[in-house]
């Protein structure tokens, strides 16, 4: 029962985390490029209840304001938090423009809930869009690798002999080489600076295609024992074609695997994104991504400073959290059900 | 002698096959170290020709390769073009920290990890067992560059350890045992990141092992026949679990190895990482191949290590050996 209770909570959890993200733009309240240079690193806005005059239902903020000494409450004027509220353009999953936000102050106030970086950019709706980059690339990615490394296992483990031994071979050679140096090694040899789209599609398809390796192995095993089953042996002596076989009888018992591999190899990938960016080899500015948004971070004086541009940590932490409770999840969920 | 000698052809096999990929990858990469002198309006096309000539570069693939893996093996990794010397001296001087790092890390991972494993593997199902599960879990789930992040964050704050590179400034002028001392104190924090990241994968594996093990039949029996608590964890389980953990051992080093790529460039540490970086950066491409060809030798190194360990401590490898003899 309590288990139950906790799958629960963790399908909830991974619903609303993804699609906070894939809403960004209506639930950020500002466009992620958005500049407000005179409001550089000003600390999170507290969405407060409470005035002077006592306890208001609708919620407000103070105006903010700037001086030498950075950004300061400027308590004599407030705005009341709205929602549903018009804002500025953006499009709806890349399709529908339209410019209803979930939530923000009237344009003279600003609402920054994360606090903003050096830019004066919103750090709560980087986050959000940055969050569309970094799990894209992550899940992509990992589609990729399981592709690779199903073809690769399957094959191996089905025909065996000299392909096994060649394709195991190059298997045992991906796993020999530290994987951040393999990873920034092939980042080397590709062009640094490219437009943001190409260096996305280019960073996916490097993450995903070092990591084929420990799936396929792990795969190759599991047709391997499918393969000496006694209901495969007696298809086969009835004629089944070996394509037949691969995919009625071969391939659906490597799901499992394929899944759990799945669980966890996104936050892993969603990690070397980051890492990537965070070096400066993968998502350039403007676009936000949870890595280059890290990477402010290389200035001790912003590290000590200025705590809320952490934030991007943070959901990292709770994306591989979830992923890593939901692989346990489907680990035990498998184990309890297989034959 | 007849599995040791499998081991270290199997090693050299991967480590021939590492430099066929490490050199194909500079010829399937788009884009060279000239491309941004062809840029420059002032560099006439005759000298990049005149140029590549002289490194060789508009040689056949086979011959650059035979050529460079006889450089290798000779211990010359190449020319560095942005740093104009040659790789070799370069790798060596940053591999030495690297390893240091690395070393120490493992150390301490094992130090940690292997008691740790043991405990719980024996106090299976307590409290304690419970919540070093839970632990782990945690420490396996977060992504190392968030654990170098938050300790970076804690070490610039309290400043209890020095941050930043590898010794102080006026290490010239400290005695023998300051010197190390100094270098310890800035081991610290980098050495602690990577030991966060990567003590939970070996309690974990540990316990696995030592658990299969306790249910093994032979175990039980022993256990029926009366041998004390400690005896039979001691001399009996910990031989037989052993082989799983030792071929941990290997990996282990390679993940230690890739992680402190990433936590040798947050804390400044003056290894391996942030030259390939540098050089990625810069297109520095014979020290990026360096780079990685060193990390695969290290690798395979560990693996060989691993190997030799597991003939010294596994009584089943030994019968196996002495069966062949």
């Amino acid at each position: 029962m309590r288990r139950k209770a906790a799958m629960r909570l963790l399908v909830a959890a991974l619903i609303v985390l993804h699609l906070a993200i894939l809403l960004a733009g209506f639930i950020a309240p500002y466009d992620p490029a958005a500049q407000n240079r005179e409001f550089a690193y000003a600390p999170p806005t507290r969405v407060r209840f409470f005035d002077a005059s006592g306890f208001h239902w609708r919620p407000f903020v103070y105006a903010i304001s700037a001086d030498f000494n950075g950004v300061h409450q400027d308590r004599s004027q407030k705005y009341p938090l709205h929602f549903f509220l018009r804002g500025e353009n953006y499009k709806v999953l890349g399709v529908i423009t339209t410019n209803l936000h979930f939530f923000g102050v009237e344009r003279q106030g600003r609402i920054f809930l994360f606090g903003t970086d050096a830019y004066g950019r919103d750090e709560f709706s980087r986050l959000l869009y940055g969050g569309q980059i970094s799990l894209a690339a992550g899940l992509l990615a990992t589609f990729i690798t399981l592709f690779a490394a199903a073809i690769i296992g399957t094959v191996s483990g089905y025909y065996g002999k000299f392909v096994d031994e060649s394709l195991m071979g190059s298997a045992e050679l991906f796993l020999c080489l530290p994987w951040f140096y393999f990873l920034v090694g092939v980042r080397a040899f590709l062009p640094l600076h490219l437009s943001p789209a190409s260096t996305f599609l280019l960073l996916i398809s490097v993450i995903g295609l070092i990591g084929w390796a420990r799936p396929a192995r792990l795969i190759r095993g599991v047709v391997l024992s499918a393969r000496n089953r006694n209901y495969v042996l007696a298809a086969r002596g009835f004629g089944a074609s070996n394509f037949y076989l691969l995919r009625r009888h071969v391939a659906p018992e490597t799901f499992g695997v394929l899944l759990t591999q799945a669980a966890l190899l996104v936050p892993q990938y969603v990690a070397a994104e980051a890492v990537l960016s965070f070096f400066g080899l993968g998502i350039a500015e403007p676009v936000p991504s949870w890595g280059n948004m890290l990477s402010t971070l290389q200035q001790y004086n912003v590290l000590v400073s200025y705590y809320w541009l952490l934030a991007p940590a943070l959901a990292l932490v709770i994306t591989s959290v979830t992923y890593w409770v939901l692989a346990d999840t489907i680990h035990h969920w498998l184990q309890s059900h297989s034959i | 002698m007849k599995y040791l000698a499998q081991r270290l052809v199997r090693a050299i096999l991967l480590f021939v096959g590492v430099s066929v990929l490490c050199f194909l990858f500079t010829e399937l990469a788009p884009g060279s170290f000239f491309d941004e002198m062809r840029l420059n309006p002032q560099v006439s096309p005759e000298t990049i020709a005149q140029l590549q000539a002289q490194y060789g570069l508009n040689q056949p693939l086979a011959v650059r390769y035979a050529r460079w893996a006889r450089s290798v093996a000779r211990g010359d990794f190449g020319y560095s073009l942005a740093y104009n010397q040659p790789v070799a001296p370069l790798l060596w001087e940053r591999a030495k920290n690297t390893l240091l790092l690395t070393c120490t890390a493992t150390l301490f991972t094992w130090l940690i990890g292997l008691p740790l494993g043991i405990w719980t593997a024996a106090a299976r199902g307590k409290l304690l067992d419970r919540f070093m599960a839970i632990v782990s879990s945690f420490l396996l789930s977060i992504p190392e560059i968030v654990i170098a992040i938050a300790l970076l964050a804690l070490a610039v704050r309290t400043r209890i350890v020095p941050v930043g590179g590898m010794m102080s400034l006026g290490y010239e002028d400290l005695s023998g045992l300051a010197k190390v001392r100094d270098i310890s104190l800035h081991l610290l924090l980098p050495a602690s990141i990577l030991v966060l990241g990567s003590v939970a994968i070996i309690e974990r594996h540990v316990r696995a092992s030592v658990l299969e093990v306790l249910d093994a039949p032979c175990i039980q029996s022993a256990r029926g026949l009366g041998i004390g608590k400690v005896r039979l964890l001691f001399r009996h389980v910990l031989p037989l679990a052993a082989n799983p953990a030792i071929s941990l051992f290997g990996f282990s080093l390679a993940g230690l190895l890739g992680g402190s790529l990433l936590v040798e460039v947050v804390t400044g540490w003056p290894g391996l990482g942030p030259l390939i970086l540098d050089a990625t950066l810069a297109r520095d491409l014979y020290v990026v191949i360096g780079a990685v060809m060193l990390s695969a030798l290290f690798m395979i190194g560990g693996n060989v290590v691993a190997d030799l360990l597991l003939l010294a401590c596994d009584p089943r490898i030994r019968a196996g050996e002495a069966d062949a003899a």
